[in-house]
């Protein structure tokens, strides 16, 4: 299995399209961040227009967290497109390269071969996190300083003190790594019943913008499935950025509101992983493998 | 008989319009708040404002005759109510051209207190009207409410301890009227959550409250230079 697994990171690793989300995770971010450091002051007073109005905010509005908290708003929404890249080609790659039969003829069960690959997918996607986190959150941090955390919620506003900040990055993007696991479940299992990787690709991202404009549209007949769709707790990582006041209305440091949404959400992710996951054991064992 | 009945009405009220200028009250009061040129100020201040979910920080004030006043969160970000927090008493009293109107007395925290109504005279002042609750006795300010121009009214309640021979208060409570607040989801991009009782109930709030615990003072011993640019 440990030889399965190293014979498949290798083949990803090989192919020059593993660095396309790397390289584009870099310049976005990047991009993102050249922009908040020459004018990022007017971007703050523009978001913050709503409370500005009534309120004086004194401190670093614009560090290292907020510009992160930012980074992972825009991003997170976009890098299951460059996630399904990679795991919706990791069968219908080999089927369209003709290796697929070849690798089958291996003294190894089909199981196995699902399960490296899909590991194989997973992490690469752990490390397609990681490369974010260093580069929006520490990176971030060296270019502009840390202090309070302050993020606009819909309802209201919340200040997170800055000794209070980080353990919460590392919940979210533990989160993080389970929502794009369900991508890279998703663009797996649609990779199993295509013989060429554009379909898979193509259909993966497809799904994950339909049903991501399903989840945040605000239209009651739209929220009423809302719940259903997986893309709609794939946001609850913004959950650990939200504390708990007491009976002054003063915020607890270390504590979360809505700790059993995350658990909640967290399980509903790992149902999805095992469901495609299993779908795709189950399909690929039935798979009449031509090519 | 009707220049008569004028004349008579000016009579009887001239004296009581005289009793009604409190302008040597206010001048006592500043002469014992003029005794602070400045002093640096620590404290904790809790933000208590519907839509703000804010820890409670440890402050620090500085104030310099007549009317700087600069709060400071140690290590932190502030969210203070625009141009109110600055109005304290001493920049209230450091008007020089004012008129200043009794308008009864009434019962501030167990204390008598006489109702002043300050009008400063220049027309370009922020202030359009303190209403002071002076307790005469003590010569402390014990409640003030403060119209402005720009930025709606606010009260601002004082409690005294060991520092109130320099008129200066331990704890002081700020209210004042807050906005509505809302963003789409669909900017947030948030998971809608079911608003709970107690939710609904400090949404309703209409009024903030910053609530500063001042635990020391040092008075008349120099700032650090340049606080105030």
């Amino acid at each position: 299995m440990l030889t399965l697994l190293q014979v498949e990171l290798y083949k990803i690793f090989k192919r020059p399209r593993t660095y396309i989300a790397f390289i584009a995770i870099a310049a976005l971010i990047g991009i993102i961040q050249l922009g908040l450091k020459l004018d990022g002051d007017a971007y703050v007073s523009f978001v913050m227009n709503n409370v500005e109005q009534s309120f004086v905010f004194q401190g670093n509005l614009l560090n290292g967290y907020l510009v992160c908290y930012i980074i992972l708003q825009l991003l997170l929404v976009h890098v299951p497109l460059l996630i399904a890249l990679v795991a919706a080609d990791m069968v219908s790659g080999e089927a369209n390269i003709g290796t697929l039969r070849l690798l089958l003829t291996q003294p190894v069960s089909r199981n196995e071969i699902i399960l490296a690959k899909f590991l194989a997918a997973a992490i690469y996607t752990l490390l397609l996190l990681v490369w974010m986190a260093i580069l929006a959150l520490f990176v971030s941090m060296w270019l502009f300083g840390t202090d309070d955390l302050i993020i606009q919620k819909t309802r209201y506003l919340v200040q997170l003190s800055r000794n209070d900040v980080f353990w919460r990055y590392i919940g979210a993007f533990g989160f993080a790594l389970l929502a794009m696991l369900t991508v890279a479940a998703l663009g797996f299992l649609l990779s199993i019943f295509a013989d060429n990787s554009i379909g898979p690709i193509v259909a993966t991202i497809s799904i994950i913008i339909f049903l991501t404009i399903l989840s945040t549209m605000s239209i009651p007949i739209f929220q009423k499935i809302q719940p259903y769709l997986f893309t709609t707790h794939m946001v609850a990582w913004k959950e650990f950025f939200d504390l708990k006041v007491n009976a002054d209305n003063a915020a607890i440091n270390g504590t979360i509101q809505n700790k059993q949404q995350i658990i909640q959400s967290a399980g509903i992710l790992i149902l999805h992983i095992v469901v495609f996951i299993g779908i795709a054991m189950y399909a690929f064992k039935r798979k009449d493998i031509l090519t | 008989m009707k220049y008569f009945k004028i004349v008579l009405l000016i009579l009887v009220l001239a004296p009581a319009a005289k009793a009604q200028d409190e302008t040597p009250l206010i001048e006592k009061l500043k002469q014992k708040l003029n005794q602070v040129h400045e002093y640096v100020a620590t404290g904790k201040m809790k933000t208590d404002v519907a839509f703000i979910k804010a820890p409670v920080g440890n402050v620090k004030m500085y104030y310099q005759q007549p009317n700087h006043f600069k709060l400071v969160r140690d290590g932190g970000i502030s969210i203070l109510p625009k141009g109110g927090i600055s109005i304290n008493m001493n920049s209230i009293i450091a008007i020089n051209n004012y008129v200043a109107l009794s308008a009864g007395n009434a019962m501030v925290d167990g204390y008598s207190t006489k109702i002043v109504k300050l009008l400063p005279m220049n027309e370009n002042n922020d202030i359009v009207l303190t209403t002071l609750y002076i307790d005469e006795k003590n010569l402390l300010i014990r409640k003030a409410i403060t119209t402005t121009k720009e930025n709606g009214t606010y009260q601002i309640a004082m409690q005294y301890g060991q520092y109130s021979n320099w008129g200066l208060p331990n704890k002081v409570i700020f209210t004042f009227n807050t906005q509505d607040y809302k963003i789409p989801k669909g900017v947030t991009l948030e998971m809608d959550e079911p608003l709970t009782d107690a939710d609904r109930k400090r949404m309703q709030q209409k009024n903030g409250r910053v609530e500063i615990d001042y635990t020391s003072y040092t008075i008349n011993k120099g700032l650090p230079s340049g606080i105030f640019n």
